[in-house]
Order: structure tokens, then sequence, then C-alpha cells
């Protein structure tokens, strides 16, 4: 691990009384890395992201974010670093506009808290047809999202992030539930946040999504690594063959 | 064809159907009270003389102020069931500090932080206790009406002596002979919520925490800070159309409140502000307190028997709660 890891997690783990969600996990980062983060079920990978995203505390361990440490990690301390996830719920609020979607928690506004409405709604429009790709004229920035397909929420929360500068972005289990193309779509996104020259982890069930994309994988097993591999090191085969061994003998 | 390169195509003029998709639910509710105002007009005098309008806006304020913030309450996926109480209680203190003082101002800064306390401990029970608010707010309910028996004793307190102060007259004195004071703070207090939910950061967060909680905690919304400070809003409102009520008729209930629940209720919900949080508009609130209060008088007038009046409440509640469930699933 270099100094110049954009985000390091050092003998980490998290327990939630009696249950050892993880058990001193390492885990890196690079500068414009893309990490494939493997795992099944209760492997500790959701935990392992919401500690990265200051949703959770973890019960001991050290947090590096450009070989500073950081204590005490909260979730706006996690996004001034740069840190932004796309998750599994998706992160946006279905009843409400694409535009008050777009600045959650982060609306621009004018003086005593007043919102720019008029700003967010041109920012987005800008958004909508540029990165987004929305060439219908069906959607406006006030269209609520709720007609949205999948694929398209996904690419709202991505474009998001890129749009707020996020330096890492975590993108948890993102093709789950998509069609075929939709996934293609989003791995495209991916590629995208790679060619900004941002780091990403991608946590998916689906091995060949994550071998298609990473730079890097590592396998999570219940608790703690497996495993790490460059993609460049080990064919999609090999990866099957060891994954498969892992969840027999929870070792390699 | 015009490229997509130019934003907003076709929108040089007034486009009727972005602006029905936009604003639907407030078209819904106006609709209905335009609605039933043409019966009214027709079928009734009453309703073609300005009287009738000037007792309306007199005593719709009194909890249509509270309705206003509770609209709020509910976007935010929250309820308060203890507002009549609130109104009670702060108009206690308000008796209370007026007789031991002789400064109703300072009477009336007094009555409006009682309603903030009050409306703050409600909203720190549900936030950091984890009860639900319509729970919770049933116990704070008796508790605070408890209270003000406790208090008072049960009796009640003539508020004569402020008839003809400048303090009486702005609060609920008349416009020009017609117009009462206490609607132009209804529409005031309409105004300020309706720019703190549509223009304000606060008001998106309760956007999005009643839309959806754990999406609002994963983005870094305060969560917790503005759900105490919704309820704490809705006190304060309280203890202004409570007080306002007491002024009006210069004398302090101890029931006061009594009666206003569940017609505050149904004027956010006939509003279009939906139980399950994230939707709603201050305007069809301040339309469905109009509706709502405008029924008994219709009813009377028209000449039919007074408990018919029930009868049209519910229709007319349920009727047009089914309109907005299913505007809501057409619009987008």
């Amino acid at each position: 691990m270099t100094k110049n890891d954009r985000l390091e997690l050092r003998n980490v783990s998290k327990s939630f009384g009696e249950v050892h969600s993880l058990r001193n996990v390492n885990f890196s980062v690079g500068q414009n890395e893309v990490v494939g983060l493997l795992g099944d079920n209760g492997a500790g990978k959701s935990t392992l992201i919401k500690i990265i995203t200051g949703y959770h505390q973890p019960s001991s361990g050290e947090l590096y974010f450009n070989g500073q440490r950081v204590d005490h990690l909260t979730v706006p301390r996690a996004r001034e670093l740069g840190v932004e996830t796309v998750y599994q719920e998706r992160a946006l609020a279905d009843q409400q506009s694409l535009w008050r979607n777009i600045f959650i928690g982060r609306e621009l506004t004018t003086r005593f808290g007043f919102l720019d409405v008029k700003k967010m709604r041109a920012e987005t429009d800008r958004l909508m047809r540029g990165e987004l790709g929305f060439t219908s004229t069906a959607v406006t920035p006030d269209s609520s999202i709720k007609g949205f397909s999948g694929g398209e929420k996904q690419g709202v929360a991505i474009v998001r992030a890129l749009y707020f500068h996020a330096e890492i972005i975590i993108l948890d289990e993102p093709t789950m539930g998509l069609a075929l193309s939709e996934t293609r779509k989003l791995l495209n996104f991916v590629r995208e946040i790679k060619t900004a020259g941002k780091s990403c982890i991608f946590i998916d069930h689906n091995v060949f999504h994550v071998y298609d994309v990473a730079d890097r994988i590592v396998l999570l097993d219940r608790g703690s690594v497996a495993g790490e591999f460059r993609k460049a090191d080990l064919s999609l085969n090999e990866l099957l063959d060891k994954m498969q061994h892992v969840a027999e003998t929870g070792s390699l | 064809m015009a490229s997509n390169t130019t934003p907003m195509p076709a929108n040089a003029g007034f486009d009727l159907g972005r602006f029905l998709r936009r604003n639907g639910l407030q078209v819904g509710v106006f609709s209905v009270m335009l609605f039933l105002w043409v019966i009214y007009f027709v079928s009734t005098p009453a309703f073609r003389q300005g009287n009738i309008y000037t007792a309306l806006m007199s005593t719709v304020p009194y909890w249509g102020i509270v309705a206003l913030p509770l609209t709020m309450l509910v976007i935010g996926r929250e309820m308060d069931l203890s507002f009549p109480s609130i109104m009670a209680m702060s108009v206690t203190t308000f008796v209370g500090v007026n007789l031991a003082t002789g400064q109703p101002l300072l009477a009336f800064v007094a009555c409006l932080l009682t309603g903030f306390a009050v409306g703050l401990i409600n909203g720190l029970i549900v936030v950091y206790i984890g009860i639900p608010s319509l729970i919770a707010t049933i116990g704070t309910q008796f508790f605070w009406s408890g209270m003000v028996q406790v208090i008072t004793n049960g009796r009640s307190f003539p508020l004569n002596e402020l008839r003809g102060t400048a303090f009486r007259d702005i609060l609920v004195g008349n416009l020009f002979g017609f117009f009462p004071m206490q609607m132009i703070w209804m529409i005031l207090v309409g105004v300020g919520i309706w720019f703190l939910l549509n223009r304000h950061r606060f008001g998106a967060h309760v956007y999005l925490i009643g839309d959806n909680e754990n999406t609002a905690r994963l983005m870094g919304v305060p969560v917790n800070r503005t759900r105490v400070l919704m309820f704490a809003i809705v006190g304060v409102a309280a203890a202004f159309g409570g007080l306002l009520n007491a002024i009006q008729i210069s004398n302090f209930f101890t029931n006061l409140g009594d009666g206003y629940l569940l017609i505050g209720l149904a004027a956010v919900f006939l509003g279009g502000t939906s139980v399950f949080g994230g939707v709603g508009t201050v305007f069809g609130t301040f339309i469905g307190a109009f509706i709502i209060a405008s029924i008994q008088p219709a009813v009377v007038a028209i000449g039919w028997a007074g408990f018919t009046t029930e009868v049209i409440y519910g229709l007319i509640i349920v009727l047009s709660v089914a309109m907005h469930t299913i505007l809501r699933a057409r619009i987008r």
C-alpha cells in the first residue's frame, strides 16, 4: 500500500453486538483505480461501504484518505473528502422532481438558506441533455423520477456524483434488477468514471460485470478479505475457480 | 424539427400540459372549491352576500393557521394530534403573564414561546425516543389539556380589558369594517410556510424526509433536527391561532381548541397532502380549510337539516382524497 492511495483501511473491524461483520480488514483504493468488491450475502460488503461513507463507525482500525488519517468519519465529512455512493436503494427520492434529486442535501442556496431554484433547474436541464442523455421533451427538470427506468435512476445518481466532483464513487449492486441494455449503459458510466480520472469501488454479485470494468478485484468472505487480484494477473476462469474455492473452504 | 441542442423547445408560450403536471393537485382542489361554490351561489342567496365571507374569514384562521404548518409536518411523514391542547396551554401562559404583568405584548411573546416549547417536546419525544408521532401526540394532547385544567382549575378568564387596544385591533380587528385581521395573518402564515417549504433548504429537507427518510440520511440531510423543528413550528402556529381565537371572543375557555383537530386534519388531506409523506401543498390546505368551513353554513343556508352537515363532510372528504389518489398515480 503506497502513500498515494486515495483511500486505505487498516485493520478495520466492526461488530454489532455479538455479530462480527468485519474482522481486521485491510482495503485500499488507488488513484484513478476501479476496484471490484466481490462477496456473498453477509460477507460484509455493505458494512465496509457504510464505514467508508461515514454511516457506521468502525469498532477498531484506522481510515486514511490520501495518506491522511481520519478519525470519526461522518457522512458530511466523507462527502467533503469526495466519497459518493450510488446505493442499492439508489439514494433517490421517488416522488420528488429530478432537480430536487440531483441536489439532495446539497441544495444551491442564496442568502439565509433560500433555494436558488432557477439555477438548480437550469443545471439539471444541462445535465439531462448532456451527461444523462435524455433527449425526450417529455422529461423536464420538474419530472418526478418515479417514472424513470432502473438504469436511468442509476445514471442520475452517478451523474450527480460526478457533478459534485466525487473522488471515489461507490456503486453498491448497481446492476441488480437491470435489463441487459440498461446494464451495458451502466458499465459505460463506470468507464466514464475512470476516464474522468476518478476512483471507483464496484460491488456486485455478478463476477462478469465486475471483471469487465475493474482494475483490481477484492474477495470478501465472512467479514475478512479472502483474496486480492489484479485483473492483469488472472483470467476470468481463474477468478471463478478461486471464488468457488473460497465459498467452499473460506480461504484460498 | 428543432434539434436537441435547443433547450426546452415548444416552450415559447404557456404550456397547459406542463402547468397541469406541475400543479395537478392544486388545480384539483381548486376545482372542487369552484364546483361547490357554484352550487352554493345558485342555491342560496346567503352566498351572494358579503356577511358570510366575513364570518368565514374570521373563524377559519383560528385553526387554519395551524393546518398550514401541519401540512408541512404531514409532508415530512409525521402527525400532530396535540395541537388543540397546545392552543389551550399557550393561551394559558398568555393569560397568566398578562395578569401578572399587565403587558399583553410580553404575554404574546410568552404565548408563542410556550407553543414552541411544547411543540419541541413533541418533536424530541418522537425523534429521540422513537415513539411514532401518532401515538406520542395522543399522549401529549391528554397531558397538556389536563395541565390547562389543573393550572386554571377549570375556570375561564375574560379578556375584556384588551378591547379597544391597538394590540387587539392588529390581531383580530376588522379592516374597513369587514375584512378580519386574522385572515391577513392566515395569508401571511400561508405565504411564510410556502416559502419555507418550497424556497428554503429546510422545506427541501422536509420533502426528502417524508419521501424517503433513508435516502435523506444517506445523503447527509440533518434528519433529526429538521423533524424536531417541524413539530416546534406547528406548536408556534397553534399558540398563535389559539390566541387569535381567545382574543376575538374576549374570553379564554379552557376547552379552547376542542373541535379543531378533525377539521384541521381534514383540510390538510382535502388539500391533497399524502399521509404517506413527500407530497402536499400549502395552497391545497388553504383551499381545503375554506371548503370544510363552508359546508356547514351552506347546509344551513340551503335549508337542509343540520345533521346533513356531517354526511356532506364525509362525502366531500372521501371523494376529494380519492380524486387526489387517482391524480397522484397519473401525474408525473
